[in-house]
């Protein structure tokens, strides 16, 4: 049996709310949060980024996968907000957690699927004999430009899964991964924040791969959405993923757990798999769940997991997601939020 | 420029809490020596301290270094851990009317600092309230 033997989530204490983003800008704070279903999002500390939310995420899935650090043979960080241009994530956190240095570390790139896209080759690292552990990672500290709808949904977190064959919390049955070259939302190099175009995002990309990957894996599976006890699905807002659920046959009840988008925003590389952190806090042995990330440019990650009994034997092991939702909050301005997210330009 | 060869040499330190414990007397050194102070062995363990102790004394920093100063005003203290060693660091995620001496925190890994825009991002522990 192959799949997730620890995971572990982190989300920052800092928040806004949409309502300060809206009345900002000089828009309508109800239609806002009524079309976007989002009423608040994390938000990096000055001194957090996409290596230190990493970190404390797989610190998180260490205590539950209770391993020792040097048996992991590879580790992957996938996000579109690496700190540096040049200079792996991955060679800051095997430090900081005592992996390796006998390991193999790369930082993945692919718009909001890179943190399922890390946690793919970890599963193949495993499947294919090559080591004991791998340890996959979706983070973002995500950026909308101010004044931009984006403003109110890119949030920051992160999740990390560590596969392996002993001990397997969640078997992962099937995967699928569904691609094309769709320029719906990019950002140039150099460039400070993300453009898109608009409603394209939308039927073209979110919902054509989503849909993509999902179909694929039901067929593969031959199984059907009613077999699943959850689902879940990339987050940019609250609407799309209730949107894609409903058109592959999914319920709102099955989408429910994993849907914490309107309290946490898109964390990006860390959405779905964060989404998914959160129905492993709360599932029982034997449900099946039902998870297909999205990026930009653009394709989908399909998985379908299994939680198996070693699963409650973990879950309360580290902080649960929705604890890091609900508690030690602060709240900010949009002042603070601009200087947090160094929106401002100040002399060198 | 930072010097970062000196910022490579206490990674152990500052990323992972690596301290030396002498293996006659227990005496813990944080950051590591060479011989003990208390009974002058020069054998020592490798161990990592615990992540969580509490607040011993801290001060609100309101003028700082350059480097620090888009981040005042903020909380310096210094933290017990369990195993008894006491470090001096940042207290950091809370607002500074609820820090108090003998709460309980959790130490956590956050960049320390940056060297100005083009230089390295220098990482290390942070302490946050439980």
């Amino acid at each position: 049996m192959i799949g997730i033997v620890g995971y572990g989530a982190y989300l920052p204490r800092y928040r806004i709310k949409s309502e300060t983003i809206a009345l900002q800008w000089g828009s309508d704070p109800e239609s806002i949060k009524r079309g976007l279903l989002l009423n608040e999002k994390t938000v990096p500390g000055q001194d957090e980024d996409t290596i230190t939310i990493s970190v404390e995420a797989a610190k998180n899935a260490l205590k539950r996968a209770r391993i020792n650090p040097q048996e992991i043979g590879a580790v992957y960080i996938g996000s579109e907000s690496h700190p540096y241009a040049v200079k792996p994530s991955g060679a800051t956190l095997v430090d900081a957690l005592g992996i390796g240095p006998h390991v193999h570390v790369a930082s993945y790139e692919f718009a909001c699927k890179a943190g399922s896209e890390a946690m793919y080759v970890a599963y193949s690292h495993v499947k294919a004999g090559e080591m004991k552990y791998a340890l996959g990672i979706g983070t973002d500290t995500s950026q909308g430009a101010p004044g931009d709808a984006l403003e109110y949904s890119t949030a920051a977190g992160g999740t990390a899964y560590i596969m392996g064959k002993d001990k397997v919390i969640a078997e992962v049955l099937f995967t699928h991964s569904f691609t094309t070259d769709t320029p719906d939302f990019w950002r140039r190099e150099g460039e400070f924040y993300p453009r898109h175009a608009g409603r394209f995002t939308g039927e073209p990309a979110y919902f054509k791969h989503i849909i993509g990957a999902g179909k694929a894996l039901l067929e593969k599976s031959r199984l059907s959405p009613k077999d699943f006890k959850h689902a879940v699905f990339h987050m940019p807002n609250g609407k799309f993923p209730q949107e894609v659920g409903k058109k592959l046959g999914f319920t709102k009840e099955q989408l429910e757990v994993g849907w914490i988008v309107p309290w946490m925003g898109n964390t990006y590389s860390g959405s779905s798999p964060t989404g998914l952190a959160a129905i492993l806090d709360e599932a029982k042995p034997g449900d099946l769940i039902f998870m297909v990330s999205f990026g930009s440019g653009a394709g989908s990650d399909g998985f379908i997991f299994k939680a198996t009994d070693e699963l409650p034997k973990v879950q309360n092991l580290a902080p649960k997601v929705r604890d890091l939702l609900n508690n030690n909050k602060i709240y900010l301005n949009y002042g603070e939020y601009a200087k947090f997210r160094k929106k401002i330009k100040l002399n060198e | 420029m930072k010097n970062v060869a000196r910022y490579q040499r206490e990674i152990p330190q500052r990323y992972r809490l690596e301290a030396g414990k002498c293996t006659s007397c227990g005496y813990i050194a944080f950051p590591p020596r060479l011989i003990c102070p208390k009974c002058k062995s020069k054998n020592f363990e490798t161990i990592k301290l615990s992540d969580e102790g509490k607040i011993l004394t801290f001060t609100i920093i309101r003028v700082s270094a350059e480097q620090f100063s888009k981040q005042t005003p903020f909380a310096v203290g210094i933290i017990e851990l369990n195993d008894g060693v006491k470090i001096t660091t940042q207290i950091v995620d809370t607002e500074l009317d609820k820090i108090e001496i003998g709460k309980k925190v959790k130490i956590v890994f956050r960049k320390i600092q940056e060297d100005g825009h083009a230089g390295i991002l220098c990482y290390g522990y942070k302490a946050i309230m439980l």
